[in-house]
């Protein structure tokens, strides 16, 4: 039996089925395995289907290009340490950008040859292009930021806004250009444009608006594909596209909801470049000074807690310190003490970053709780512990009208009878605002590295033993 | 003959109501998976691939083309393999109170 083009379609279907399903596994952990599962199976489908269809006759580089992506892919992914996974997840977005403006500009060439050029075809080859090279360009910055390769802070200059809104129009009028005319100079100036404006878009972005520049850049990666599905009328290409497209758009609307900040915002305005607050509370709370304490009282308050929550943030991924954490769960519980970790939707560089950090150190998903979930617990917490974590937790972002953190929702930790914040130093956060918790009489600071003071209690309370 | 739909229309077809599965979809996805969510729908985005794979089949399409297609393959299999692994250590990762 020939495998024709409507088998092909068929087995297309079949394989979106399997991708939306996969998706939907990520309802819960207990079903998320199946759904990645689900997804690998519809991956296969695909491409053993397009490779029997008609239009796939040679397959040496074909063969050789699965096999190197195999290879490089296995191992990066065995290798990868949990804590890079934002920058893994950056390059990978990258890769997906350049595949994109190269499937569009050989289907161009492709199509010239055989003479089946036309505007509407070129109309879609430019929204593949334009797109992907955007993603590519945008995820190497965002990739070289998280690396460190780059500088977080943002990059700014005069004219910024200027220059991306002319390089933006003048891509669009090449895309028209080259539409009307089929010209493979406009297309590839065209793409020249579109790459230097994945540049210019994302280097005023600061490293801690990070998991809205990822969420964005996988939202992109998902609309390159579907807009080369629309070049190839390929359906498949499609509705994954659509489905990655939308999944990136939600992610980018939640972090930016959890700093109540618009999109807009983030694209194109630096945190706490609105103006300047003056004589804030944070700084008449600064006369006040900050109580410093030692290892040794939060672990006399924590072992005699009924309950204690945990609040990390990037710095427990800069630290290392998630494996430790553990333990001082472990350590605490055998006491009767009831352990719980709370986690802000921004905490880290990537949306739920902190979860897959305490499900590798063996921290049981069901004692990590979300924002909204753990807030109404921590007025009867005895004690909190705040490890590397600062913005989300400042309750400037309820009080303070001047703050540019002001309306962001926070954790509550400040409600808890005892409060412990683990810090290097007292340089604020990455908002830059001064973090009135430290000056609530209930709060002391644990200076010193995080796994370091981590690890200190777990000795105190091993020494101490009931 | 009756006149046919243009097939772009019925492209933009399945890409609205694709949309709104995502949309549905991607909502009910537990927060605490929303970096394994990243990490799977970076690895189904690889589906570039089935793109770079008519790039670079046709043996008539001139060794520019095949050699851009082959670039293409290389690149989405390193997403398509590397993201699906990733996804599966990470969620193994993911485990209930023994």
């Amino acid at each position: 039996m020939e495998f024709t083009v409507n088998h092909q379609a068929l087995a297309y279907l079949v394989a979106a089925v399997l991708f939306i399903l996969g998706l939907k596994g990520l309802t819960h952990p207990s079903t998320a395995r199946r759904g990645n599962l689900y997804a690998m199976l519809g991956m296969l489908l695909a491409i053993v289907a397009t490779l029997l269809g008609r239009d796939v006759q040679a397959y040496g580089f074909i063969i050789a290009g699965i096999a190197g992506g195999a290879v490089i892919g296995v191992i990066v992914a065995l290798r990868i340490q949990m804590t890079a996974m934002p920058q893994l997840v950056a390059a990978l977005h990258s890769f997906v950008g350049l595949a994109a403006v190269l499937v569009g500009i050989g289907t161009f060439l492709h199509k010239q040859d055989a003479g089946l050029l036309n505007a509407v075809l070129m109309g879609e080859i430019s929204a593949g292009v334009v797109i992907g090279a955007i993603t590519f360009t945008g995820s190497i910055i965002a990739f070289g930021k998280l690396q460190g390769l780059l500088t977080g802070a943002p990059v700014k200059f005069a004219g910024q806004h200027l220059l991306n809104a002319v390089l933006a129009l003048a891509t669009i009028a090449l895309a028209v250009y080259f539409a009307m005319s089929g010209s493979i100079l406009a297309l590839l100036l065209m793409t020249m444009l579109a790459l230097t404006l994945g540049v210019t878009l994302i280097i005023p972005i600061g490293g801690a608006d990070m998991p809205v520049i990822i969420s964005m850049l996988n939202s992109y990666s998902g609309w390159a594909a579907a807009a080369t599905g629309f070049t190839l009328h390929n359906d498949l290409l499609i509705i994954i596209g659509a489905l990655v497209g939308c999944s990136g758009a939600i992610l980018s609307f939640i972090m930016c909801k959890a700093m109540n900040r618009s999109i807009i915002n983030v694209v194109f305005g630096g945190f706490g470049s609105d103006g300047n607050s003056g004589a804030s509370a944070g700084a008449q709370a600064a006369e006040k000074g900050v109580k410093s304490a030692a290892i040794e009282d939060a672990v006399y308050w924590m072992e005699d807690a009924n309950r204690v929550i945990i609040v990390p943030g990037y710095g427990m991924a800069v630290a290392q310190a998630q494996h430790s954490l553990k333990e001082l769960m472990e350590l605490l519980e055998a006491r009767g003490v009831e352990v719980k970790f709370a986690i802000h939707p921004v905490a880290g560089r990537m949306p739920g970053h902190m979860n897959v950090l305490l499900a590798e150190a063996d921290i049981p998903y069901d004692r990590v709780l979300e924002m909204d979930e753990i807030n109404p617990e921590f007025p009867s917490t005895d004690v909190v512990l705040v490890v590397g974590a600062n913005d989300v937790v400042n309750p400037a972002a309820k009080e303070d009208k001047s703050s540019p953190i002001y309306g962001m929702p926070i954790l509550e930790a400040g409600r808890a009878r005892q409060v412990y914040f683990l810090k290097r130093s007292m340089r604020p956060g990455y908002s830059g605002v001064d973090n009135l918790l430290f000056y609530q009489d209930n709060t002391s600071l644990v200076f010193g590295d995080a796994k370091d003071t981590i690890d200190g209690m777990n000795n105190a309370l091993k020494g101490s033993g009931h | 003959m009756p006149e046919m739909i243009d097939p772009s229309i019925i492209a933009l077809y399945v890409f609205v109501l694709a949309c709104f599965i995502g949309y549905w979809v991607v909502w009910g996805v537990t927060p605490s998976l929303h970096t394994p969510l990243v990490a799977l729908t970076n690895a189904i985005s690889g589906i570039v691939l089935i793109g770079a794979l008519l790039v670079a089949g046709d043996p008539n399409a001139g060794i520019l083309v095949q050699l851009i297609g082959f670039i293409a393959v290389l690149l989405a299999s390193i997403n398509v393999f590397g993201g699906f692994l990733v996804t599966h250590r990470m969620l193994s990762m993911f485990k209930k109170k023994k």
